[in-house]
């Protein structure tokens, strides 16, 4: 537990050591805003609640949590600080997890400067505070998730550009795996256990239960167990690829 | 417990390629043990499975009594291993980077503090405690790499090529500060600089493909050296004919192999039949036979030449045959 948290500070401190943390943040907070406001129509649609706001958060994520998560660990392959790490007194759990809650942490950050949106919207009308808050929390937990499929596939190359794509690519695929676009694909000749199957693994489907204010065992099992599983390969791919 | 690091049969194969293969070897306190070999013959790889950084494929490595993959937090604890390289991060000052070294190290309170100043010290980065580190000189670099490994005061230090890159002042400095922590500790460094073996270190280990080819100290592998206790020897051109006849009869000369000629000198390298020390002898000769001699000095021989026979040894030997 020292040790987690140990790494996760170093980590968090790394972000800030870099101009990265400041792009991010700033891009992070003026994506959402345009979104919210010109896509989303937030002023026109005469309602006051976050929904424009939240809805384009797994999209933003799409591209933006691959870009905190490929570091990770492609860095330290790259830099060879991985010997360093690996030979201190940690295990590979250890660094696993503090590396995950550091950027989780720095997500969490970036979500929470968009508290002027909750202050705008609290200002032009009643809005539903409860649903506001299972939103951010949900929106947090799906940036986790995001972010342990990211971690993980940083942790499989050095270089830090492929480990975006790939990240990214995948992220997408369990963005839409609710979608026609992708289900068209499998349809056809998949049996419909696989078809229910990439359905039910939908971001999309399980963000917006929870936007609607309505935290469900599911979801939260959902979101939960695809952190857990990503971590754990998380854990495989350093153990296997550390000495490459 | 005086053995604080024991190989035994320790092996590892990557695929088709086995790069270590089934060393043992000991090494107690109070030990600094040169690590030799050509580039691939296995030393970092060996290095990196006591560290616990790579799992071994075969046999066991333990430090301090505790096997590396049984228990590898805690022998990592009685560790400092500077990698090959020195990785630091790149974005972090030494300040920043010893204290995190000091957390995960679980040093607190007047200890930590004391263990930071007094290694800042030693390795002399007073001066560059705040700048990122990947701003920094190679010589800087390498003793922050340096200052991590020793923080600790580890019973064990594995150094991966600890003075590579290095200019000659940096080099003195880092042996310097090797045989000062020698004492009480178990100290492993790699290189292919052989002088270094001689400088530093109480025992010299060869390896190549994998095996280990030589375990002695530095003068017993210089006892290898066919010109091991030779004297050289210059004498003017005119009296070489009779110098090498004279040499030649001398009992306890080996051969005496005439090297150049030039500028009116002529010059021999005379080696030693049993391999002790022959040089009075030979000055008393030239002496006794009035050859004028304008230079005589005894080879200690030369520990590259000794390392070149034992490494490219089996070269010589018929192929084994392959292994089906």
């Amino acid at each position: 537990m020292r040790n987690i948290a140990i790494i996760a500070k170093r980590e968090f401190k790394g972000y800030f050591a870099t101009p990265l943390a400041l792009v991010f943040i700033v891009i992070f907070l003026a994506l959402t805003g345009a979104f919210a406001f010109y896509v989303g129509n937030f002023f026109g649609r005469g309602y006051a609640d976050l929904s424009p706001f939240f809805a384009y958060h797994p999209w933003l994520f799409l591209l933006l949590v691959p870009a905190i998560g490929m570091r990770l660990w492609a860095e330290e392959r790259k830099s060879g600080t991985i010997e360093l790490l690996m030979t201190l007194p940690v295990s590979t759990l250890d660094a696993v997890l503090g590396k995950f809650f550091a950027a989780w942490a720095f997500c969490g950050l970036a979500l929470a400067l968009t508290f002027p949106m909750w202050i705008t919207v609290n200002m032009l009308g009643d809005p539903d505070n409860g649903i506001i808050v299972t939103s951010y929390i949900g929106s947090f937990v799906m940036a986790g998730a995001f972010l342990s499929i990211s971690a993980c596939i940083s942790s499989l190359t050095k270089n830090q550009v492929i480990a975006f794509i790939i990240a990214a690519t995948v992220c997408f695929l369990f963005t839409m795996s609710g979608a026609q676009l992708v289900l068209n694909f499998f349809q056809g000749w998949a049996p419909d256990v696989l078809v229910d199957a990439l359905r039910s693994m939908s971001f999309l489907t399980h963000f917006s239960a929870v936007t609607q204010g309505v935290i469900d065992m599911k979801d939260v099992v959902f979101f939960g167990s695809l952190i857990v599983m990503w971590l754990f390969l998380n854990i495989i791919a350093v153990e296997i690829n550390k000495g490459r | 417990m005086a053995e604080m690091i024991a190989l035994s049969r320790l092996t590892k194969r990557f695929g088709p390629l086995t790069a270590v293969d089934g060393i043992d070897m000991k090494v107690s306190r109070g030990e600094v043990l040169g690590f030799l070999g050509p580039n691939g013959a296995g030393k970092s790889t060996t290095m990196k499975m006591v560290t616990g950084f790579l799992a071994p494929t075969g046999g066991s490595a333990l430090v301090d009594g505790i096997d590396v993959t049984v228990d590898p937090v805690k022998a990592k604890q009685r560790i400092g291993y500077l990698p090959e390289g020195a990785p630091c991060y790149g974005d972090m000052t030494p300040r920043g980077f010893l204290n995190f070294i000091a957390d995960v190290r679980a040093l607190s309170g007047k200890e930590r503090d004391k263990a930071i100043d007094e290694t800042i010290e030693r390795v002399e980065i007073a001066g560059v405690l705040d700048q990122p580190i990947e701003t920094l000189s190679k010589g800087f670099k390498r003793r922050v790499g340096l200052a991590q490994a020793i923080l600790h005061n580890p019973p064990v230090l594995i150094l991966d090529e600890p003075t590579d890159g290095l200019d000659p002042n940096q080099k003195h400095q880092v042996r310097t500060l090797i045989q000062e922590m020698a004492a009480d500790k178990a100290v492993v460094i790699s290189t292919h600089i052989l002088e270094e073996v001689e400088a530093v270190c109480t025992r010299a280990v060869v390896i190549a493909r994998g095996k280990i080819l030589a375990d002695g100290t530095p003068e017993d592998l210089l006892k290898r050296s066919p010109l091991h206790n030779a004297v050289h020897v210059r004498v003017a051109a005119a009296a070489a004919a009779a110098v090498e006849g004279d040499l030649k009869a001398l009992s306890v000369v080996g051969a005496v192999i005439r090297e150049q000629a030039g500028n009116g000198y002529c010059e021999f390298s005379v080696t030693s039949k049993s391999g002790a020390p022959i040089a009075p002898d030979v000055a008393a000769l030239l002496k006794d036979k009035g050859h004028p001699v304008s230079d005589l000095k005894t080879e200690k021989g030369a520990l590259d030449a000794v390392f070149r026979e034992i490494t490219r040894g089996p070269d010589k030997k018929p192929a084994e045959a392959p292994h089906a």
